[in-house]
């Protein structure tokens, strides 16, 4: 092969982006094999189902703190699917209006706050009027976090759906609602389920927004009004002990956490795998 | 000549530029109507706003009469949905409803208005396909995606989507120019077959298709019709010199 400037330019520029792929990989990679090393080791089914232990006691679990995880980001989506999804469908259907470019400008600010904010504003609107911390207000607090990104994701898959399909479907003289409702929507679904699916992976693994709305607790939830464990929180409470122990279990909760984002991230695409080819 | 459409002083907007300029003409009932005329004449608005979807663009609006049956569709108390409804569309571009199979797409129009009843959709399916000549192509396959037919098939489903809600008239925008010359004979073939039970509006960039399957002709341009008149004798003696300029090819 004969070698000049634009062959060797061209495989200089290949090797360097094939290079920063390796660089962006490397972290991802060794957080994955530092949780898996650390954390394997303390995972058997007593650490899925049991509540946690006193320190010095051997056994116990996060059984509490899954479950926690679990009704927390339940309430979450409750409050941040529907409101995130309408929000999302106004923007994109209905949003071509100074009032539609704010609400989109505060999405995309809200997006960047850091989540500390929406524990305040979870503590401020929902514990301190309550007079306690409760999984209620974690969900709130989360579900702040939820919206932006869910109204975002969604205004942009139904931004790509072609103009064409609404038009077919208003020129069959179906009303416009119903236009967005079963023929846009349904459309973007891919579009929209990924986005519902990376905000709930994010919010899952939250802790600053939790620590001073839910709180946390040692043993089974008992009831949305009262404090209940979360999965990060609980990793954060073991990690600053100077236990061993509790050091082996934050590892494993953590490597817990991953597996259940993993697992949800692999069951969102099955389920929304496209009917048909595209 | 018994007139389905007639449309006295039409104008149309896009925002403040005016595309349509004071049309009137009537369109006959059960027979095929073309317009014709170089890019960017309104022929398309003008066919837009024989069913009102010219307003579903943001800042488009538009002023005069358009009658269905004596009946004004921009009268304040119509609801553009039942105008739809009666008056179809075929676009340029085939569009089926991508995550649709080819029997939903033929109903989606019905399952949408509420006909549930596996029985009556499946009859009618079967019905309107064989009416829009696709029936023999596809009836093992009804369901597969609509988007995995060819280019044609996916121009014949449209048209049977829209054969399906029972319009009154169809209006067939540039139907073929995305097409080969069996699928296009194919549709022209169609469309000779449907005009006994319907009244049809084509709008074609395509001479020899005006010529062949139109009863009559309007020559549109730059946003006014320039000459309306029965097929043969606006292609053999136009009235007006831009019109045989335009079919001979001398511009456009």
């Amino acid at each position: 092969m004969k070698w000049n400037k634009r062959k060797l330019i061209d495989k200089i520029m290949y090797f360097l982006t094939a290079a920063c792929v390796v660089i962006a990989i490397i972290p991802l990679l060794s957080i994955l094999y530092t949780v898996t090393i650390s954390g394997i080791s303390a995972i058997n089914l007593d650490f899925l189902i049991q509540l946690p232990k006193p320190v010095g006691e051997a056994g116990g679990g996060l059984g509490n703190a899954i479950q926690g995880t679990f009704i927390v980001v339940g309430i979450a989506c409750l409050i941040g699917l529907p409101v995130g999804i309408f929000a999302g469908v106004y923007l994109s259907e209905y949003g071509e209006n100074r009032f539609g470019h704010f609400v989109s400008f505060v999405a995309d600010v809200l997006t960047g706050t850091p989540s500390i904010v929406a524990g305040i504003f979870g503590y401020t609107f929902i514990v301190l009027s309550f007079g306690s911390f409760s999984a209620i207000a974690g969900g709130v607090a989360l579900s702040v976090l939820m919206i932006p990104i869910v109204t975002r994701t969604t205004e942009e898959s139904l931004k790509f759906v072609p103009g064409s399909i609404k038009e077919a479907s208003l020129a069959l003289g179906i009303p416009k609602w119903k236009t967005t409702l079963y023929i846009v929507l349904s459309t973007a679904r891919s579009g929209i389920l990924t986005g519902v699916l990376l905000s709930i992976a994010r919010i899952s693994g939250e802790t600053a927004p939790l620590l001073f709305t839910s709180f946390g607790n040692m043993f089974w939830a008992n009831g949305l009004d009262q404090p209940i464990s979360t999965m990060p929180v609980q990793i954060y409470t073991y990690a600053i002990t100077p236990f061993p122990d509790w050091h082996a279990k934050a590892w494993a909760g953590a490597l817990v956490l991953i597996i259940l984002i993993l697992i949800l991230n692999i069951g969102v695409r099955f389920v929304t795998k496209r009917k048909y080819g595209m | 000549m018994e007139n389905k459409i007639t449309v006295e002083n039409l104008n149309a907007w896009f925002g403040s530029k005016q595309v349509l300029h004071e049309i009137s003409l009537g369109i006959e009932k059960n027979g095929i109507t073309a317009i014709i005329g170089p890019s960017g004449c309104g022929k398309s608005t003008f066919i837009r706003c024989l069913n009102r979807m010219h307003e579903v663009v943001p800042k488009a609006k538009a002023s005069g009469k358009v009658l269905v049956d004596d009946k004004d569709i921009y009268d304040s108390d119509i609801d553009p949905v039942d105008i739809r409804r009666r008056i179809g569309m075929v676009f340029q571009k085939p569009n089926p409803f991508p995550t649709m199979s080819i029997q939903d797409n033929v109903v989606a129009g019905l399952k949408l208005s509420g006909i549930k009843d596996k029985k009556t959709l499946d009859n009618i399916t079967e019905e309107i396909l064989k009416k829009s000549a696709l029936w023999d192509e596809v009836k093992n396959d009804l369901n597969k995606s609509g988007v995995s037919l060819s280019g044609g098939q996916q121009q014949r489903l449209c048209i049977a989507r829209a054969l399906a809600v029972e319009p009154e008239v169809i209006l067939f925008d540039e139907p073929c120019s995305a097409l080969d010359p069996i699928s296009t004979s194919k549709i022209e073939d169609l469309m000779l077959e449907l005009k006994e039970k319907y009244t049809i509006v084509i709008v074609t960039h395509n001479m020899q298709q005006a010529a062949r399957v139109s009863d009559y002709t309007a020559f549109f341009l730059y946003g006014k019709l320039i000459e309306f008149g029965e097929t043969n004798q606006i292609f053999k003696k136009p009235k007006e010199k831009s019109t045989e300029d335009y079919i001979i090819g001398r511009f456009g």
